[in-house]
């Protein structure tokens, strides 16, 4: 068994631990803070499907996270209302059920994906980053300008959404529903690194042309794989949102774009376990450094830095010793 | 709807885009000859700003204030490409995208911990305060033209310096031919910096002329830089040429976007719709214009390479 193996043992063996101690000591707080990596982790696992896998560097994830929390904003906001979300040219009526929402979510934020996609995916290198990134803005400036759903105050939910069986506003239920979301996407993520699309997709990253003589296209490879990785990202924005029972611009701004990227980074690009690990480090260092002072940003980002000129494959990387290219 | 109002809101669209031209022009240059990508380039503008307030507040002077942002964005950027920028030229884009995106942070919170997170202020001289007369009966305020005429002079020197002296041969040279021109003799690291702190100063001194009609605080520098990456985008990038079309093009759609739009969808829709469809649309439109001259060109106007 390699390093690598042995590392994601684990991780998984941690994964199952992290609840359970989260549950015995019962403590909201530190629940809270687990929710808020499995949510984040599950962010991090949808760029690292553009971004490991497709070697796509997307400035602009922010705008699927964000559509993800708006669509739960707007669904749960009409349901709190009891008024109509449309009535022509057919009745749409608000949401609090999860699964819905959930969906809604994930279509709504694969179709901007798609959209985004084919313009962005005519170019590549830095254009497609500056790009990614121009797009992520024009949705947060639409969002500030969008005062029906709270323009630039954002929009609060009073009660957390519900989902069949399980009592969400008990913090610990709620990380078991995030939980079970992140297992099922980190499973369905290995699962298509491994499949022929996958294989396919690593390849144009490598060589394009070669991929091109086989007779795939690599447009349609990457564009499919920045809506899978979009819709993934667009979920956990719906349950970022529902965590915080709140959604605001701040989630499609250009920061948060740089932030789930981070989580990627300093676990290390193009493992699977990457983002956990980067969410968890990202989440920790927030909590132990902004303990210490206010301006903790600035150690982030020192520390960032000789990550990225010194430690290229992350901190899993460091742990394992091998380099997983990117490119 | 008077000419007036029009031709108002053109000179104010050219007055913004001509400052977006300063930022341009700098990550062009850089992308143009090192092939990097930098996202810090917006807390350059910032570190301007701050130098020229903190400058006038001392000395009441607005001349040494502009002074003091180009030096200290100079410096600022020179500093930054000597530890931190020059060993990324080698390393691939994300590498160069997250090292830039840790600087920002570094920048932004360090001055946040220096000046506190209240807003500076940096007041219009008394000689450029006031409205102008122009040609024509328009009153438009002295420092915005003032700005206009800065900007076009800054830009006429720039074509300048890279079409006709020798640091600009070698900075074309560069960008064609890294290898070449270091077997020709030329310091191409020392090129390297002396770009990036030109770079830095333009973004600086746009900086220090933009806080004076704003507010200069931390996080100013990046709704204007990632307007810059538009720019560049749809000019080509690379092309300093392409950087001042594509900001004239950004700076008078936004602008005219704004005011118009909403008065255009007045004509068929209730005034308070109106409003709100006008501003979202308008606050869309470069973004939208981006698109499409993605379609056309996806290389931009003016661009060669990717």
């Amino acid at each position: 068994m390699g390093r690598e193996r042995m590392f994601n043992a684990a991780m998984v063996l941690a994964l199952v631990l992290v609840p359970l101690w989260a549950w015995m000591t019962a403590e909201p707080f530190i629940i809270t803070l687990a929710t808020k990596v499995a949510i984040l982790a599950l962010a991090g696992v949808g760029l690292n499907i553009a971004l490991g896998l497709g070697g796509l560097i997307s400035l602009g994830h922010a705008a699927f996270f964000g559509i993800g929390g708006y669509a739960m904003g707007i669904l749960a906001s009409h349901a709190q209302t009891a008024t109509p979300l449309m009535e022509w040219p057919f009745l749409i009526e608000g949401t609090n059920q999860m699964p819905v929402i959930w969906l809604v979510a994930v279509v709504a934020s694969a179709l901007a994906a798609l959209i985004i996609g084919a313009l962005s995916l005519r170019t590549s290198g830095v254009y497609f980053i500056m790009i990614t990134l121009a797009f992520g803005q024009m949705l947060f400036y639409f969002a500030i300008s969008w005062s029906a759903y709270g323009g630039e105050d954002g929009l609060s939910i009073w009660v957390r959404n519900e989902f069949p069986g399980v009592n969400t506003l008990d913090p610990i239920q709620f990380l078991a529903i995030c939980y079970v979301i992140l297992g099922a996407v980190l499973v369905f993520a290995a699962r298509l690194a491994r499949s022929p699309f996958g294989l396919a997709l690593s390849a144009a990253r490598q060589t394009s042309e070669r991929v091109e003589t086989v007779g795939l296209t690599p447009f349609r490879l990457r564009l499919t794989a920045f809506v899978i990785s979009g819709a993934i990202t667009g979920l956990a924005g719906a349950l970022f949102a529902d965590l915080n029972r709140f959604i605001s611009p701040t989630m499609l701004s250009w920061h948060t774009s740089g932030e789930i990227m981070v989580f990627v980074i300093l676990g290390g690009v193009g493992r699977l376990y990457g983002p956990v690990v980067g969410a968890a480090l990202y989440i920790l260092l927030e909590h132990l450094l902004g303990g210490v002072s206010d301006y903790w940003q600035v150690f982030l980002g020192v520390l960032l830095l000789l990550i990225v000129l010194f430690a290229r494959g992350g901190l899993i990387g460091a742990i394992t010793g091998r380099e997983v290219a990117h490119d | 709807m008077s000419l007036i109002l029009i031709i108002e809101q053109i000179l104010n669209g050219l007055q913004f885009g001509v400052m977006l031209f300063l930022m341009a022009a700098g990550l062009t240059l850089v992308f143009g000859v090192m092939g990097l990508i930098n996202l810090a380039h917006g807390s350059l503008y910032m570190v301007g700003a701050f130098a020229a307030a903190a400058v006038a507040g001392a000395t009441g002077s607005f001349v040494l204030a502009l002074i003091a942002s180009l030096a200290a964005a100079a410096a600022a950027g020179a500093i930054v490409e000597l530890v931190v920028i020059r060993r990324l030229y080698a390393r691939d884009h994300l590498d160069q995208v997250l090292a830039t995106f840790a600087l920002i942070l570094i920048f932004s919170e360090g001055t946040r911990w220096l000046f506190g997170s209240f807003p500076l202020f940096l007041e219009v001289p008394r000689y450029l305060s006031g409205p102008v007369t122009l040609p024509g009966g328009i009153q438009y305020p002295l420092y915005r033209l003032a700005m206009i005429v800065i900007g076009l002079l800054i830009a006429a020197g720039l074509f300048w310096l890279i079409a006709r002296t020798r640091i600009g041969i070698q900075i074309r040279a560069g960008e064609c031919d890294r290898e070449m021109i270091a077997a020709l003799g030329v310091d191409i690291s020392k090129l390297y910096t002396l770009v990036f702190a030109l770079g830095a100063a333009l973004a600086g001194l746009a900086g220090a002329l933009v806080g004076a009609i704003q507010s200069v605080q931390v996080g100013m520098g990046e709704p204007v830089l990632i307007l810059a990456f538009v720019v560049i985008v749809i000019g080509g990038i690379g092309s300093i040429k392409g950087a001042l079309v594509g900001a004239l093009l950004v700076g008078l759609t936004d602008t005219l976007g704004g005011v118009f739009l909403p008065r255009f969808f007045e004509l068929f829709l209730a005034p308070a719709s109106a409003t709100s469809v006008g501003a979202s649309l308008a606050s869309m439109l470069i973004y939208i214009l981006m698109a499409a001259v993605l379609l056309v060109r996806p290389l931009g106007l003016y661009g060669g390479r990717t």
